[in-house]
């Protein structure tokens, strides 16, 4: 028998372990991140000679209605045209049954990555209004992500934020397709009928909603995204996944309006969150530009102070106008 | 074919069977045991006897005696028949059932001659030996257990190979085999090799270069896989050593 080498040894497990692209049109070039979902590999499109990003599913096993039914709504997920989005380009299955979806390898740094070298709460919060405006596009086409957290989003080489891994959203209304509340995308868990069966857990635990960790798949709608929105609106605000602590107890820096978004997204009631991506993205917007935002009712000190806060320079050329006169007066009169 | 590599015969160096050879173990049944039996030594005797070297600091005469008299001893005392997978993997219950036999027969100032005994098994010391010096200098790098584990991962995919090479041939495939052999275990710069020259090589297109590969890894992977099927006790087991060794998540 021929003596493996240590290189040799570890070529084989990669080899092994490494997916087998065999009858499609992709080449394996190495792999990229691991999850509880699948494995996301670059691989080389060698038709269009270009990288692509190729998510492997643990899907086990296959059906054929449940493959064409997946193409169908991969077709869907891939139309939603927004610079936001990352769609599937590709859907297909590799010789071994496992499920693959192929997206646009993007080259950038992941939010948390980001957020690590970005002190600034102003451009976290920034990057988060566009994560919204995308996941509002999305909802506004009928379909919800499942899996929003600081790992699929990322902030490419001009700093544009897009939304990856569309490989396990759901689509609530067929607006492309004849067929309403039909799955989509499937992963582990997934019925040989094509639906994610009711129980199944889809998603990443701490970003994702109440309702979503107890396998209701079919109470999942917008709100759901919106309580992952504000898991990440959680991380970005005190670095950390969300836990039991409150967002100002693990970082006192962080406003009473800005903490009230936060928890309003991540109510347990669904009927207490944001309607919309798009109601959330208005209210960051208004914290940014120091407005009442809708989650927090200000008492009358904290309007005064955040006027003052917003009004600074104004507050100042008054002070400094009352405290010349002021000046003037007394002069005047010795 | 060195004779020496046999173990039971060529017909069963690799058994047939992928069932666990470790519940097999404690079966009732003689030849059943026997033949788990085979199939645990042919999975660990290497490794062992690489391991008594290194840790045991035992010269290789000792050596081989060791690991001849851990595995008749294991086998007339149906030892491994008393591993619970709920406690530890078969590996490591293995390995700390030999680390108390050498250190026993250490203890007693014994040395094992197992030359006429009736299980007396047919090893390759030689090669196990050779191996251990073209590796005299990584050896030192790793703890014990760690080189064991790395053994007995060099060792699987040795045998893993070997059975890949009889299977191809066997059905007609020799291409297949040499196209694997020339560039998955090409001991040159793997960038030397192209599936583009490999192509030019073989005469083939490179698209036949390409579907060929996968498939002769796609055989390697369900011999690896079949391999440790055999030599873990439970599915939970089984799968743990799978992503342990290939990172892999299997059903």
């Amino acid at each position: 028998m021929k003596w493996l080498s240590d290189s040799k040894v570890s070529h084989l497990r990669a080899v092994v372990g490494n997916p087998d692209f065999s009858g499609t049109k992709y080449t394996f070039v190495k792999e990229l991140a691991r999850g509880g979902m699948g494995t996301v590999y670059l691989a080389e499109d060698t038709e269009l000679n270009r990288q692509v990003a190729i998510k492997v599913l643990s899907t086990p096993e296959i059906t054929e209605d449940l493959r064409r039914r997946m193409i169908r709504e991969a077709q869907i997920i891939a139309r939603l045209e927004h610079p936001g989005l990352v769609p599937v380009h590709d859907v297909g299955v590799l010789p071994d049954g496992r499920v693959f979806y192929a997206m646009k390898f993007v080259r950038g740094v992941r939010l948390d990555e980001y957020a690590a070298n970005t002190t600034s709460t102003r451009e976290r919060l920034r990057k988060f209004q566009a994560v919204c405006d995308a996941v509002a596009f999305a909802h506004a086409h009928g379909v919800i992500h499942r899996d929003l957290k600081p790992q699929n989003i990322m902030i490419g080489s001009f700093g544009e934020v897009l939304v990856l891994d569309w490989g396990v959203a759901k689509i609530l209304r067929a607006e492309v397709s004849s067929e309403a509340d039909t799955l989509m995308l499937p992963a582990a868990g997934t019925n040989k009928a094509g639906d994610t069966a009711h129980g199944t857990v889809i998603g990443t635990r701490q970003y994702m909603s109440p309702e979503q960790a107890r396998g209701e798949i079919d109470q999942l709608d917008e709100r759901s995204d919106i309580y992952s929105l504000g898991a990440v609106f959680y991380f970005l605000l005190t670095d950390q996944a969300p836990n039991d602590e409150r967002p100002r107890t693990l970082n006192p820096k962080v406003s009473k309006p800005a903490e009230a978004i936060c928890l309003k997204a991540m109510a347990r009631d669904r009927a207490s969150r944001y309607a919309g991506a798009g109601e959330m993205s208005a209210d960051v917007s208004r914290l940014l530009d120091a407005e009442p935002v809708s989650a927090y009712r200000e008492n009358a000190y904290e309007k005064v102070s955040r006027w003052v806060g917003k009004n600074r320079f104004l507050v100042l050329l008054v002070l400094a106008y009352l405290l010349m006169r002021i000046f003037f007066i007394f002069t005047s009169r010795s | 074919m060195d004779p020496d590599t046999d173990i039971g015969g060529a017909q069963q160096r690799f058994p047939v069977t992928n069932q666990s050879a470790i519940a097999a173990a404690r079966s009732d049944d003689h030849v059943v045991r026997q033949r788990a039996f085979d199939t645990i030594l042919t999975s660990y005797w290497k490794p062992a006897y690489k391991y008594i070297r290194l840790k045991w600091q035992a010269n290789n005469e000792d050596a081989k005696d060791l690991t001849q008299g851990f595995f008749a001893n294991a086998f007339e005392k149906n030892h491994f028949a008393n591993y619970d997978a709920r406690k530890a993997r078969f590996q490591t219950f293995l390995r700390t059932c030999l680390d108390g036999f050498v250190a026993n027969e250490r203890k007693a100032g014994k040395r094992l001659k197992r030359g006429g005994d009736a299980n007396h098994f047919q090893l390759d010391f030689l090669s196990a030996e050779d191996e251990l010096a073209m590796q005299a200098t990584q050896a030192n790098d790793l703890n014990p257990e760690d080189y064991f584990h790395r053994e007995w991962v060099r060792w699987m995919f040795t045998m893993s190979v070997e059975m890949l090479r009889e299977r191809c041939q066997s059905s007609g495939r020799n291409v297949h085999f040499q196209l694997f052999e020339a560039y998955d275990l090409n001991d040159d710069d793997a960038t030397t090799v192209s599936y583009a020259s490999l192509a030019k090589t073989f005469n083939l297109d490179a698209t036949t270069v390409n579907n060929y590969l996968a498939a002769t890894r796609r055989d390697f992977r369900r011999i690896v896989l079949d391999k440790l099927r055999e030599i873990t006790a439970t599915d939970e087991e089984f799968r743990t050593e799978a992503r342990s060794l290939l990172g892999v998540d299997v059903k």
